[in-house]
């Protein structure tokens, strides 16, 4: 671990966005799984994801973030298609 | 404006994440989706002063940090005393040349302990002194960060670890304070309800808030699955039932005018919203009739000061 | 060389700031400290001074403002006494641990209960554990001078750390004195613009006041803690340059008579002016009798007090703060810690006087000698003593 000198002043945080380096998927018990057919790309799940861990991919459907996402639900239970049900965590 | 799916395109907001994932709020955290909302908005040329809370403590333990822009914490009770400072300190630097030009969004963030209660006298000076900048409470009803501990923004009814529902106890016994209404009294140009729930509503106001020439503010309610004791799921849901039932009601107060978002004519029972939530299981029928009461009456005389407020001579309610 | 002019030193610290170009006031009135920022208002509303000026609603609101305007890299300036002081506390660690180059100066004054709005140091002498650099002014010079070197050595690269410059309330603060001011032209050579080492700038998003995890915090206090014990170089500098500059010169300890005194003693502020003067006359009485004068409190200049001190047979400690049921005054007790190592100590006796605005005055000199040349020849009687006390 660094030492005291290696430090920035006043443990100020120099690099943005650096949380994304946590694995904050460790958490969940449940995956969110996506089914394409129902799927109309309106972007809910997107918008209502507190941890932005859903980005769209290059079709324009929102693929699940696996590194980060809690497996909270939200974007399954507020999906207008139900294009979403959350699934065991498999190991 | 109750959002349907179909009546509007969340993949046309703007993609950036500037507040990233990665933070350590809890599953499914309220408060952490309308902080991803308003800061989606705010954009780049942002600063953010935050108290000390849920948000501050999830989003900056060293090393890691979910901000990508500028962001200051400095204590629990000053997060206005302190957006009072940098919005200062920028003015005159800009003025001398000494600070990048062009417009910088300066925004307080607190909960509703940090904005309430600890923290009222600094959001009061701010307003009146009238510093341009937004003051955005982040309302999840409790010092959840500690421990679920009440604050004076607590419902009434509502169970917490030191108003505990018990023999002799309905748990919170005084009402909820209503911030929005000590902000009013300030004068501000504007100040609005929000809920992560309806995210363009949350969003619109946001932008409005930002661009609107003096102190705003916004209050946004943000359902905590831990604190509330409701399924990590139904944060989303939570407020969706909120604003429904009229316990929040969604309206802007634009230079003095109270415009009700929706005005709903028959609103769902509040029963439909206490039910879910583990922090109200203990509410007897009677009670329940009580905060029915409550809510209807308050969400009548909203309705008819938005009626007197649109017919007052000079209104400007369509400004915006 | 600047005018020379009779004028208060509350407004002679304005003068200072007003010099200095800060760019944001953040402060809240209190007794005695009033005439600082009353006139702070004054030049800003007549455009003598470009700075934004925050009206806060409180002390502990006006540090929070000036986190936030010293965030931003605004050369920023407040003010404050007793409760202010005291309602700030939690602030003041904030302040340092966020490594903020703010510039406070304090009227020093007593705190309550019983409330007095009179001087005594209590105030300050309460914050000793805050992390700023401290000094004590004694004249009106000082107080003029030593707020200047305060902004060159808060921002300095090696330091950036907040400051304090104490004047004692209304025996200094509302005293007129003859002092000459500096021109703006001289000092905006001696002082340039506030160039801040870390700054909150949407070009480059930084997170400012993390959580500092176990793992982490004690690594931050010493790097806070070497930055303030390295401050002390870095005031010895300024003070040097300022010496230089303007041709007054400063030491973090000032003797007076007490090169081969027996019994010396050892203050802070105004009062040795009378010490001064009571130096004088036992001298001519035939007593060994010095003065020292303790100018810089952090970093606590420990060689330079053993120096002055060590040789001594006795110290004479008067302090104007006590802490109650404790090792007596401040000043006392963190020079016993200083002297402690010595192989060979004088006696240090520890006295409490000038407390709430009480006078100290030359007689009461003559009774801190005299119980200190009983000390020395019977023995400690008492931890500390309070003197002017009706018994």
């Amino acid at each position: 671990m660094p030492t005291w000198k290696e430090y920035p002043i006043a443990a100020t945080i120099h690099e943005p966005g650096s949380a994304t380096g946590q694995n904050t998927g460790d958490w969940r018990s449940e995956r969110p799984q996506r089914d394409n057919e129902k799927c109309d790309k309106c972007g809910i799940c997107w918008i209502f994801c507190p941890d932005a861990a859903l980005f769209m991919n290059e079709d324009g459907f929102y693929e699940v973030d696996l590194y980060h996402c809690k497996g909270c639900g939200i974007c399954a239970r507020e999906c207008g298609k139900e294009a979403i049900i959350m699934v065991e965590e498999s190991e | 404006m109750a959002e349907k799916s179909t009546d509007f395109i969340p993949r046309l907001l703007p993609p950036r994440e500037l507040f990233a994932e990665g933070h350590r709020g809890c599953q499914g955290c309220g408060e952490a989706l309308a902080l991803r909302q308003v800061i989606k908005v705010a954009g780049p040329n942002t600063i953010v002063c935050s108290a000390t809370g849920c948000m501050e403590i999830i989003s900056s333990p060293y090393p890691e940090t979910a901000w990508r822009i500028p962001w200051i914490h400095v204590a629990f009770e000053n997060a206005a005393a302190v957006a009072s400072g940098v919005e200062a300190g920028i003015k005159v630097l800009q003025k001398k040349g000494r600070y990048p030009e062009g417009k910088i969004n300066v925004i307080a963030i607190g909960g509703d302990g940090g904005t309430a209660d600890i923290g009222l006298q600094a959001l009061s000076g701010a307003l009146e002194r009238r510093h341009n900048f937004t003051y955005v409470c982040t309302d999840n009803e409790a010092y959840m960060n500690t421990g679920i501990q009440r604050s004076s923004s607590t419902p009434w009814g509502a169970s917490t670890t030191t108003s505990p529902s018990g023999k002799e106890s309905i748990g919170q016994n005084v009402p909820k304070k209503n911030l929005p209404k000590i902000v009013a009294a300030h004068d501000i140009p504007y100040l609005a309800t929000a809920c992560p729930s309806y995210p363009l509503d949350l969003m619109n106001k946001t932008r409005k808030a930002l661009e609107v020439e003096g102190p705003t503010y916004l209050h946004v309610l943000s359902p905590c699955p831990t604190g509330w004791r409701h399924p990590i799921d139904m944060a989303v849901e939570m407020g969706r039932l909120a604003v429904e039932t009229g316990v929040f009601p969604l309206y802007e107060i634009v230079n003095g005018r109270l415009k009700l978002d929706m005005v709903m004519e028959k609103r769902e029972p509040v029963i439909d919203y206490l039910k879910p939530q583990g922090r109200f299981r203990h509410l007897k029928p009677e009670q329940i009739e009580e905060i029915q009461k409550v809510v209807d009456e308050y969400y009548e005389s909203l309705v008819y000061r938005a009626e007197c407020d649109a017919k007052a001579p000079e209104a400007n309610a369509d400004e915006w | 060389m600047g005018e020379r002019i009779g004028l208060e030193v509350s407004l002679a610290v304005s003068e200072a700031v007003k010099l200095a170009r800060v760019d944001a006031v953040a402060a809240y009135p209190i007794t005695p400290q009033t005439h600082i920022v009353e006139e702070l208002a004054q030049m800003v509303a007549d455009g003598e001074l470009d700075a934004y000026y925050i009206m806060v609603e409180s002390e502990h609101s006006a540090m929070s403002a000036c986190c936030g305007t010293a965030a931003v890299g605004a050369r920023t300036f407040t003010a404050t006494a007793s409760q202010g002081l005291a309602l700030m506390h939690e602030m003041l660690f904030i302040a340092s641990g966020l490594r903020l180059p703010i510039v406070m100066a304090i009227a020093n004054r007593a705190l309550s209960a019983p409330l007095s709005i009179w001087g005594d140091q209590s105030d300050v002498m309460a914050e000793r554990d805050i992390g700023w650099v401290q000094m004590f002014a004694e004249t009106g010079q000082e107080a003029f001078d030593l707020t200047l070197c305060c902004f060159k050595i808060a921002e300095d690269p090696r330091v950036i750390l907040p400051t304090i410059i104490n004047i004692d309330g209304f025996t200094l603060s509302h005293v007129v004195e003859p002092l000459e001011l500096e021109s703006q032209e001289d000092v905006d050579a001696w002082l340039p613009t506030y160039v801040p080492v870390h700054v909150l700038d949407p070009a480059k998003p930084t997170t400012v006041g993390p959580v500092g995890f176990p793992e982490i915090y004690t690594e931050i206090r010493k790097q806070q803690d070497m930055a303030l014990i390295g401050s002390y170089d870095v005031v010895l500098e300024v003070w040097e340059s300022f010496e230089k500059k303007f041709g007054r010169a400063y030491k973090p300890v000032e003797s007076y008579r007490a090169d081969d005194a027996e019994i010396i003693i050892n203050l802070i502020g105004a009062i040795a002016g009378t010490a001064r003067i009571a130096v004088d006359r036992m001298r001519e009485e035939g007593k060994k009798v010095g003065l020292v004068r303790t100018r810089l409190w952090r970093p606590y200049p420990f060689e330079e007090m053993r120096k002055a001190l060590g040789g001594a047979k006795a110290v004479a400690v008067v302090d104007r703060a006590l802490s109650f049921g404790g090792p007596g005054g401040p000043i006392a007790s963190e020079l016993r810690s200083c002297l402690y190592p010595l192989d060979k100590k004088p006696v240090v006796a520890s006295y409490i006087a000038g407390l709430g605005g009480r006078d100290v005055t030359i007689e009461d000199f003559y009774t801190i000698v005299a119980e200190t040349e009983k000390v020395l020849e019977t023995g400690y009687t008492d931890e500390y003593k309070m003197i002017g006390v009706r018994e």
